[in-house]
């Protein structure tokens, strides 16, 4: 017999097996299009505008699109030498239109980032420059300033030319490409970022270690206690977790501050003398203690969940069989809660990594982490490509993490409350 | 957790101590909440307890702090309270239907490329806020949405949906698929099958989900602080002003009032957890 008749059909003489793959189709594309609307709005309202923030970051059409003519003077110049005359010329012209549209400003603050001092000369010149008379640029610029004489502020001006860069990044941790195109890492005093990273990497490395022992014990707790105990308890970890993040910061800046709660307990308990009370606030301290409450419960509630479900009676088998309770502890009931470790960890660690409100407030000038070096960037100095940089960079640590969580727990794992 | 008679005196006091460190942890947690009533009641205009308050004396004691909140000249909580009620209120309707829609297909069995888009539609809780805010405002800025309640509320439906989609999924991973198929082969269409039997089993779920979306909108202030304008200014972005410039007894009242919000949601969400287990319990 061949296998053609071998074959089940339906009543309507389709093969089984066609029949029961084109009704799992019909089944994907139905489940696929209910999650089409929020993929589509989440891709076209986040996840585009995250990659945009990439080709901002890399940016620097600015000064080229400001100084086009000279530029494309500039294209046979070698750099070694002062630049022939059309490259003069080419930059009056182009300067020439920056002073009447009064955009110059931009230009004189974009290039004196590239060399120091050339703000000045600029400015020289933007006044100088209604007097010039036709040809022989050169020689006019040349007598505005001396330093148009040398070579390396023409060397800095062509150094703008591309129109992207990765300078930002190269910023980002302290680093920047110098006359040479070398890259080389800035005066000691000014590694102001790299300081930045590593504080940002250590609050979140405390903050995760400190709300681990704290949340263990009581996950513990929690977990054994009869049914009617630990559902109060609970309240006490879940109100905090229901709680404004702005109320529970401000509660601890009534706390901490030097004539709060807390310096009056201190000074109490003879531990400072009253005119003597520490600064609790606008430091690290103050970040460590605000941060680990106000994450704590995001710790409490993975290892509850998993702890819920080891049976007490494997710790009594342990003991049972000759253990001491802290052995059974360690050898039975810690190995049992390292997939809630990972995953409250995992979750602590990534929250505070990017932990913007609280270091704003409580941190001061000591305390601040790298999210609000790019709110600063975002909103007082307006470079918005170096905040974009940084953001990304801090985007790929969190992308890594995620991606160990996702292997380690797996996102549908996720439990709220 | 009594412990038996026959404990020895070295894991008694070892068990106590662990008690102690227990306690220490919840008071920690739960302490500095309690700070902020007894000081929004102040008479004064200090953020410590004064003399009066320490003896209880009843005049060291008022409510003009709730008084300024309400009736203040020029004070900015009647419109922020307005303005966050609105945002949140649009913006959790918005992640509800959006959440929901997508949790039902990513339970489905047969949908393709599940944890990478379950991977995708997480990410908004996952990435941090300062980079979500960012990216949010230059779509915004492009777009014209910027310094808009409809632009807020839009940022909020994306910052609230991985909430809906984590419940309703975690809601549906007990969900009986045959009632649905009962429900069709008695002639029902899928509608009228997810209005009538679904929709029900799911709900506390959808509600859960719900309330997280509008916590998370309510208490939004990192994107509402690069997107709002003057008009859009909500609870959360008065408090940051003022936690930033001055604190006043004000925003402990304000303050105030926010946990006895939360109080109301925790209920809320806690009666539903517990319902939804019940059900679920009985689907098993």
């Amino acid at each position: 017999m061949s296998s053609e008749t071998g074959k089940i059909l339906t009543t309507d003489g389709i093969p089984l097996e066609e029949s029961l793959k084109q009704a799992e189709r019909k089944n994907k594309i139905k489940a696929f299009l209910l999650v089409t609307p929020l993929l589509l709005f989440l891709i076209i309202t986040y996840i585009v505008p995250i990659a945009d923030m990439f080709s901002r970051s890399i940016d620097d059409k600015m000064v080229t699109n400001m100084l086009p003519k000279t530029y494309k003077a500039m294209e046979k110049w070698d750099g070694k030498e002062l630049p022939p005359e059309e490259v003069f010329e080419a930059f009056y012209l182009d300067y020439k239109i920056l002073v009447k549209n009064k955009t110059a400003g931009k230009l004189q603050t974009q290039l004196n980032y590239e060399k120091n001092g050339f703000k000045s000369v600029l400015k020289k010149l933007a006044r100088k420059q209604k007097k010039f008379e036709e040809g022989n640029y050169k020689e006019q610029i040349m007598k505005v300033h001396k330093r148009w004489r040398n070579v390396e502020y023409w060397r800095a001006i062509k150094r703008r030319a591309p129109a992207y860069t990765y300078s930002k990044y190269l910023k980002g941790v302290d680093m920047y490409s110098n006359e040479d195109g070398k890259i080389v890492q800035v005066a000691e005093d000014r590694r102001i970022h790299r300081i930045l990273w590593s504080r940002t990497l250590e609050v979140a490395f405390f903050v995760t270690l400190f709300c681990f022992l704290m949340a263990y014990p009581i996950a513990h707790l929690l977990a054994t206690l009869p049914m009617k105990y630990s559902n109060l308890l609970m309240i006490c970890v879940l109100l905090p977790f229901w709680t404004s993040l702005l109320v529970r910061t401000a509660s601890w800046m009534i706390l901490l501050q030097q004539q709060g709660i807390v310096n009056d307990f201190f000074v109490w308990i003879g531990l400072v003398t009253d005119d003597n009370r520490p600064e609790m606030m606008y430091n690290k301290t103050g970040t460590y203690v605000a941060m680990t409450q106000i994450l704590l419960p995001f710790m409490v509630l993975p290892l509850y969940s998993v702890m819920k479900t080891i049976s007490p009676s494997l710790m009594r088998a342990g003991k049972s069989l000759g253990a001491t309770p802290a052995v059974a502890f360690f050898k039975v009931y810690f190995p049992l809660t390292i997939p809630g470790i990972g995953a409250g960890c995992l979750l602590v660690f990534i929250l505070a990594i990017g932990y913007y409100i609280t270091p704003a407030l409580v941190g001061g000038a000591s305390g601040t982490l790298i999210s609000n070096q790019i709110a600063y960037h975002m909103k007082s100095t307006l470079d918005w490509s170096f905040a974009s940089a940084m953001g990304l960079m801090l985007l790929t640590g969190v992308l890594v993490i995620y991606w160990i969580y996702n292997k380690l727990v797996g996102v549908d794992n996720i439990k709220l409350g | 957790m009594a412990l038996p008679k026959y404990t020895e005196p070295h894991y008694r006091i070892w068990h106590y101590f662990y008690l102690f460190v227990c306690g220490c942890v919840f008071f920690f947690l739960i302490a500095p909440l309690f700070v902020i009533f007894p000081l929004s009641f102040n008479a004064e205009e200090f953020l410590v307890f004064t003399d009066g308050m320490k003896r209880l004396d009843p005049d060291a004691f008022s409510t003009r702090w709730y008084k300024d909140m309400v009736y203040g000249t020029k004070n900015p909580w009647g419109l922020a309270a307005k303005n966050s009620f609105i945002i949140a209120i649009f913006a959790t309707i918005g992640s509800i239907i959006l959440g929901t829609l997508a949790a039902l297909g990513l339970s489905s069995r047969h949908m393709p490329y599940k944890g990478l888009i379950m991977a995708t539609l997480i990410s908004p809780m996952i990435v941090p806020l300062i980079i979500s805010g960012v990216a949010i405002f230059f779509f915004m800025a492009k777009v014209g949405l910027a310094a808009t309640h409809l632009g807020i509320i839009l940022a909020h439906i994306i910052l609230g949906t991985p909430f809906v989609v984590i419940t309703v999924t975690a809601t549906l991973s007990g969900f009986d698929h045959s009632i649905t198929r009962a429900a069709s082969s008695l002639g029902s269409n899928p509608f009228n099958t997810f209005m009538k039997i679904t929709l029900p089993l799911i709900l506390p779920g959808v509600i859960s989900g719900g309330l997280f979306a509008f916590v998370t909108s309510f208490d939004e202030v990192v994107v509402v602080l690069f997107l709002a304008g003057l008009d859009n200014t909500t609870i959360p972005i008065q408090m940051w002003t003022g936690l930033r410039e001055q604190l006043s007894p004000t925003i402990l009242a304000v303050a105030t009032c926010l946990i006895v919000l939360s109080v109301l949601i925790l209920v809320t969400a806690e009666l539903l957890r517990r319902r939804s287990e019940r059900l679920r319990g009985i689907n098993r």
